[in-house]
């Protein structure tokens, strides 16, 4: 996607000035078991679209923070990063709502945020201290808020408790759904297929949705899949693949599910082509099964903030002192974050054992040594 | 009994080491012992972070084998599956990413060696991938699946438990899968927390018709690895992956088998029995040099090596010569009376409640704190 360079003007200008609205053309979504599609085009406000500017952003300045952190060992044991995916958490978000539900697998900062998390409690969590969204307890892989399920790490594990968590939303009429996330590795595994089945059946509110970011772990689509077309995998299920790179794209194909599934037609599959700079996790360099020319073509011709940005600043929506006062905020606040991330001290050894059980009462378990005794407490 | 093991460690008037929380102290493998204090509780005022380490224990080097190289624990396993490879036309091996060489390097260099018909990767399917495996092995392969990490293995366990434990005994012995062997990365690293870090023999413990090996090192982990595949029963080959780089033997470079189900006694004593598997082996051999040296205490160390169907035989002898059995292992492992003979039991109730020492109802989240 081209970028044409936005004619700047230095003067200050009000807010008047800004064009309050503005329609885009998005790509054409390809469609399976469907007729129609979602449109089109997209209207964006400029309200909007600071949001989601400045939510992106964070994302990507937050996992940035995060692999240096890692890099010092601040943070520990594993870590995936998202930043490349950006559109993808933000463009769902901005098809649902909050009262909605979502999980997803372990590479799951962005969702965390985009669901009601702050940074603060999600870069706790990384370095594993009290105020960490799960209490410091959980860690990168497991980040939860509300009607945020996490953070899952066994793969593919995920997608039927959403149907569940689906089923819930259907029986107790709430005109909910649940957005269930995997990668295109998990598309792969069996109980995906088990989930596409029981959704379909019951017809369950689930909007099944495979983030392919082309490489499950070191493995490219190809060397992994029979049938690359993950939108297509659902079988009965009607299927959308979405350019995931393109925040408007995103939105508006989630917006088009979430109708689809609250008019109870049952389940519906989406398929975000999107890429990650980083490789799978902080172990991984990234760059052993693919080129470093071939990120770098992603970064510069379809990085999410910067077509956003792009759209923006051409459509006079933004000035670029105004995004760059986001951008700098942005930064305070993540360097916030990781400050308090590093000093908040650790969780208390109590909690070590604590929340073992529900409602039972308290028992003793073994510490690190055989004569330490810490109290489980429910 | 639960006395004799407090005999060991109380009183000792050791020192608490305190690490700092940002200095990276996962596993140092120096001479440092640990030094705890007996008192240690969550109403002390600072929280001290102990450091743990194990110092892990070569083996003698092996004569009867052959010519040996110095290999450690993955490049055992390499070697293991090489002369598997080359010797048995049959032999393939698969699983998640094993075609580049593997997540830990077990497989390097076979693909390029022996094909890619005969060393190929899996889709993201434990169960797939272990089902795959159990209908290789009954037509004839000699099948070797990797299970990516241990603890990814529970979707594998009604193919485990369900199908390549019963096949020989449901089909009157018409047909087996005793080709099979499923090796997987297992235990605690450091840093693996809940996924990454599990030790789960203890689930197929109770399960007839496999087998379960855990090596201690690169001389044992070859010659188990290699008796696995030769075994015309399924087993599972778990593999400390702490041990992956860290151990460092001289290991024969032909091929050689060391048999199942024959526990070894590492060190003799008489005054207590102590009987572990994989990476605790080093810790245990540890605490006897530290017995002996502060407490005056001889204690018999066995390393158990199979876990099912496990040497009763070693282990009594054991438990009847000294004054009592004490089971130390990262995970639970329940020998129900049911399952042992009268003989055993009747032993291990006269002499000592076997009791299991370490068992962990939490996740592993601070690993660093554990082990």
């Amino acid at each position: 996607c081209r970028h044409e360079a936005a004619s700047v003007v230095v003067s200050s200008r009000s807010y008047a000035d800004f064009t309050p609205e503005a329609t885009f053309d998005i790509k054409k979504v390809d469609l399976h078991r469907l007729e129609e599609g979602p449109p089109l085009t997209s209207t964006l406000t400029r309200e909007d679209g600071l949001k989601y500017y400045r939510t992106m952003q964070t994302i990507r300045r937050m996992e940035l923070k995060a692999d240096q952190l890692y890099k010092q060992k601040i943070i520990r044991g594993f870590c995936h990063l998202y930043d490349g995916q950006e559109a993808c958490a933000v463009g769902i978000e901005g098809g649902i709502t909050l009262s909605d539900h979502l999980i997803t697998a372990y590479r799951a900062h962005g969702y965390t945020l985009t669901r009601g998390g702050t940074v603060r409690e999600i870069m706790a969590e990384l370095t594993g201290r009290r105020e960490g969204i799960a209490k410091g307890k959980g860690g990168s892989m497991h980040m939860y808020t509300k009607n945020f399920y996490g953070g899952n790490g066994i793969v593919g594990a995920q997608v039927p408790l959403g149907a569940g968590v689906a089923l819930a939303c259907k029986y107790l009429g709430t005109d909910q759904l649940c957005v269930s996330l995997y990668g295109d590795g998990a598309a792969n595994q069996g109980q995906i297929f088990e989930t596409y089945n029981m959704a379909s059946l019951w017809k369950l509110p689930i909007i099944f949705i495979c983030e392919n970011n082309q490489y499950g772990m070191g493995t490219s689509v190809e060397r992994a899949s029979a049938s690359t077309e993950y939108y297509k995998r659902g079988d009965f299920i009607p299927g959308l693949r979405v350019d995931g790179m393109d925040v408007l794209c995103v939105r508006e194909a989630t917006k088009f599910a979430a109708d689809h599934c609250r008019s109870g037609k049952g389940p519906i599959l989406m398929e975000l082509q999107t890429y990650r700079y980083h490789g799978h996790s902080m172990s991984d360099p990234g760059v052993s099964y693919r080129t470093r020319e071939e990120i770098q073509e992603v970064r510069s011709k379809s990085d999410p903030i910067s077509m956003l940005k792009d759209r923006m600043l051409s459509n006079n929506m933004a000035s670029v002192e105004e995004l760059k006062e986001i951008d700098i905020e942005v930064r305070k606040e993540i360097e916030d974050a990781a400050q308090f991330a590093t000093t908040d001290p650790e969780p208390p050894l109590d909690d070590l054992c604590s929340h073992i059980y529900a409602n039972e009462k308290s028992f003793e378990v073994r510490g690190a040594t055989p004569w330490t005794k810490l109290t489980s407490h429910s | 009994m639960a006395a004799s093991a407090r005999l060991l460690f109380r009183g000792a008037g050791l020192k608490a080491y305190t690490a700092n929380v940002n200095s990276g102290a996962q596993s140092s493998f120096g001479t440092t012992l640990l030094r705890l204090s007996p008192n240690c509780s969550s109403q002390t005022k600072t929280q001290i972070k102990h450091a743990s380490h194990f110092t892990y224990h070569p083996d003698p080097v092996p004569t009867m084998y052959g010519p040996t190289t110095k290999m450690n624990l993955f490049q055992s396993v390499t070697s293991a599956l090489d002369n598997t490879l080359a010797s048995d036309p049959t032999a393939v091996i698969f699983g998640e990413d094993v075609a580049f060489g593997g997540v830990f390097r077990c497989t390097v260099g076979l693909r390029d060696k022996y094909g890619k018909d005969r060393v190929f990767n899996t889709p993201l399917c434990e169960q797939g991938i272990v089902g795959f495996g159990i209908g290789a092995a009954a037509a004839g392969a000699t099948a070797i699946a990797e299970i990516q990490f241990a603890d990814y293995i529970y979707p594998a366990f009604d193919q485990i438990v369900n199908e390549a434990a019963k096949y020989r005994y449901r089909s009157g012995n018409l047909f087996d899968c005793g080709n099979l062997t499923i090796r997987a990365p297992w235990g605690c690293v450091g840093h693996g927390s809940l996924y990454h870090s599990q030790s789960p023999e203890a689930f197929f413990a109770h399960c007839p018709g496999i087998k379960i090996v855990i090596p201690r090192g690169p001389v044992q982990c070859k010659g188990l690895l290699l008796s696995c595949i030769e075994d015309h029963n399924p087993c599972i080959f778990f593999e400390p992956k702490i041990l992956y780089r860290a151990a460092v033997e001289q290991v024969p470079t032909e091929a050689y088998t060391i048999p199942l189900s024959q526990a070894e006694v590492l060190q003799e004593g008489s005054d207590v029995t102590l009987v572990a598997w994989g990476t605790q082996i080093h810790v245990l051999r540890e605490v006897v040099s530290m017995a002996q040296e502060k407490l005056g205490v001889s204690c018999e160390l066995i390393d158990l090596q199979t876990i099912l169907p496990w040497d009763t035989e070693t282990v009594c002898k054991g438990a009847r010569s000294s004054k009592g059995l004490q089971l130390l292992n990262s995970t639970c492992l329940t020998l129900s009376s049911r399952s042992t003979s009268p003989k055993t039991r009747c032993v291990l109730a006269v002499l000592s409640p076997l009791k299991s020492f370490y068992t962990s109802p939490y996740s592993f989240l601070f690993l660093s704190i554990l082990i």
